[in-house]
């Protein structure tokens, strides 16, 4: 579904990405896992057209993703850091999106986390008076909104207390019962071990290995998803 | 497109910024055409101010507001929209408004007092100016990464196009006053678009004659239709140029 060739980014003399080819399937739940400034940010963005690399490319279901816009309404983004027009209200950021993205979504609209984080309260609110907590909820909500056949969610439990995350969570694998393709950058791995099947190791924008689960715990002899990575950066 | 050009349109018009602009413009063009007996020589006053102060707000308030959107076309850029249709609607939007605020704030005062040739040429050029300096500054803000650079940016461009410009072109007359350039300043007129919309203004207030033999060579320029036409060309180039530059630019900008 998503097919990453031979990607490389530059910012300035850092190299950011090198190299990295990685296949995505339907059906995958797969964690981007990596240290500090691994690229998996980085790698996301250029997904989104966000970034533009400077070598290789990347298709989306066959299609270059290069000067092309429309694959982006089949992908739910939830940014790392949800930075949003500070004048707006909630309730003036759902409906812009909603009508920036109606021609192509799937309706009925997908309230679902709406409700849940009880946001149809905080409609009246500015963007720039939430807390980093309520700016995730909000992200949240639009990135599973409109039905993306892809998933691609950056941090996202970060900044979100333990009921919201664990609401979030089971969205997480309620989507992923449908068969969609979800991307989870995470460092919190406890999270990730009933979530994901596949796991995506990077290094200084390199990929170190993309291997499923069961492959991993084969390899390090770990079941739990920590232990097994803690063992992989060891080596 | 429309829907992003209605949300950046929204957020220009809540700004407060845009309504003093409106009303300095109205207050000024009022008070000078009433503190003249005759409108024309008020509408000469008017020029002078409009032709330093518009170029200044669209510069600095279209860069300050490119740089306070960046969260806005983040947001859009991760949405299944195309990167043109983003940057031409904040351009839209953006000239759009400034130009409603100049017609607003200095259209309507002029109209009353001077409702002739000169006074719509006037009201022509402040628009085309408007909207100029909202592409000049779309351009230096895509470049620069960072918000100070870039503001700096737009003021050393405005500095050299209203007063650096003039002394340059000070300087060549006076370095070639013995050759016949006359006719070189016609071409070298085209390079500044405040200057350009000042001739233009200045030849249909029929005070060429003050200019001396370089007034008299571009009223036989730009008094043409030829002439004329080539200037409101050259006026539209200079939106047309810095905005595709920077389309370019923004398609390949990483967010």
């Amino acid at each position: 579904m998503i097919i990453a060739n031979n990607v490389s980014k530059k910012f300035g003399s850092l190299q950011a990405l090198n190299n990295l080819s990685v296949t995505c399937n339907k059906g995958e739940c797969i964690a981007l896992i990596g240290p500090n400034g691994s690229g998996k940010t980085t790698f996301i963005k250029t997904i989104l057209g966000m970034v533009v690399c400077d070598s290789g490319f990347i298709t989306f279901n066959g299609n270059n993703i290069n000067n092309n816009w429309g694959y982006r309404s089949g992908i739910g983004y939830m940014p790392q850091i949800g930075r949003y027009p500070e004048n707006m209200t909630i309730g003036q950021v759902l409906d812009m999106m909603k009508d920036i993205r109606k021609d192509s979504a799937t309706f009925p609209l997908d309230e679902d986390l709406i409700n849940r984080f009880n946001l149809n309260n905080l409609l009246h609110k500015r963007m720039r008076t939430l807390s980093g907590g309520t700016k995730q909820k909000v992200s949240a909500a639009l990135a599973f909104m409109f039905n993306p056949e892809v998933l691609i969610l950056d941090e996202p439990t970060a900044g979100l207390d333990p009921v919201s995350s664990e609401i979030l969570k089971e969205k997480i694998l309620l989507e992923k019962s449908k068969g969609k393709l979800i991307l989870i950058s995470s460092h919190i791995l406890s999270e990730l071990d009933d979530l994901v099947t596949q796991v995506i190791y990077m290094q200084d924008g390199t990929l170190c290995f993309h291997k499923t689960i069961e492959q991993l715990q084969a390899d390090t002899g770990e079941h739990k998803l920590a232990k097994a990575i803690a063992q992989v950066m060891q080596q | 497109m429309k829907k992003v050009i209605k949300y950046v349109i929204i957020d220009i018009l809540r700004n407060k910024i845009m309504l003093g602009y409106t009303l300095f413009l109205f207050i000024l063009s009022l008070s000078i055409f009433s503190l003249e007996d005759n409108a024309a020589k008020g509408l000469l006053g008017l020029l002078n101010i409009i032709l330093i102060i518009v170029p200044l707000v669209s510069l600095i308030f279209s860069t300050i507001y490119v740089y306070n959107s960046a969260e806005f076309i983040e947001l859009l850029v991760s949405q299944p929209l195309k990167r043109k249709t983003i940057w031409m609607s904040l351009f839209t939007g953006l000239a759009s408004s400034m130009t409603l605020a100049f017609l607003a704030g200095a259209g309507i005062p002029v109209l009353i007092y001077q409702s002739d040739v000169t006074g719509l040429m006037m009201i022509l050029i402040g628009v085309l100016l408007s909207v100029i300096f909202v592409a000049v500054a779309l351009l230096a803000a895509v470049k620069t990464r960072d918000k100070a650079k870039g503001i700096g940016a737009a003021i050393l461009l405005w500095l050299y196009f209203s007063l650096l410009f003039d002394g340059f072109i000070l300087f060549l007359l006076f370095q070639f006053s013995d050759y016949p350039i006359e006719k070189a300043m016609v071409g070298v007129s085209m390079l500044n678009p405040i200057d350009l919309g000042r001739i233009l203004i200045l030849l249909k207030m029929d005070i060429s004659a003050m200019m001396g033999y370089t007034g008299a060579i571009f009223k036989d320029f730009f008094g043409t239709v030829t002439g004329m036409s080539l200037s409101f060309l050259v006026l539209v180039i200079w939106i047309i140029m810095p905005l595709t530059l920077s389309v370019r630019n923004f398609k390949r900008k990483d967010l």
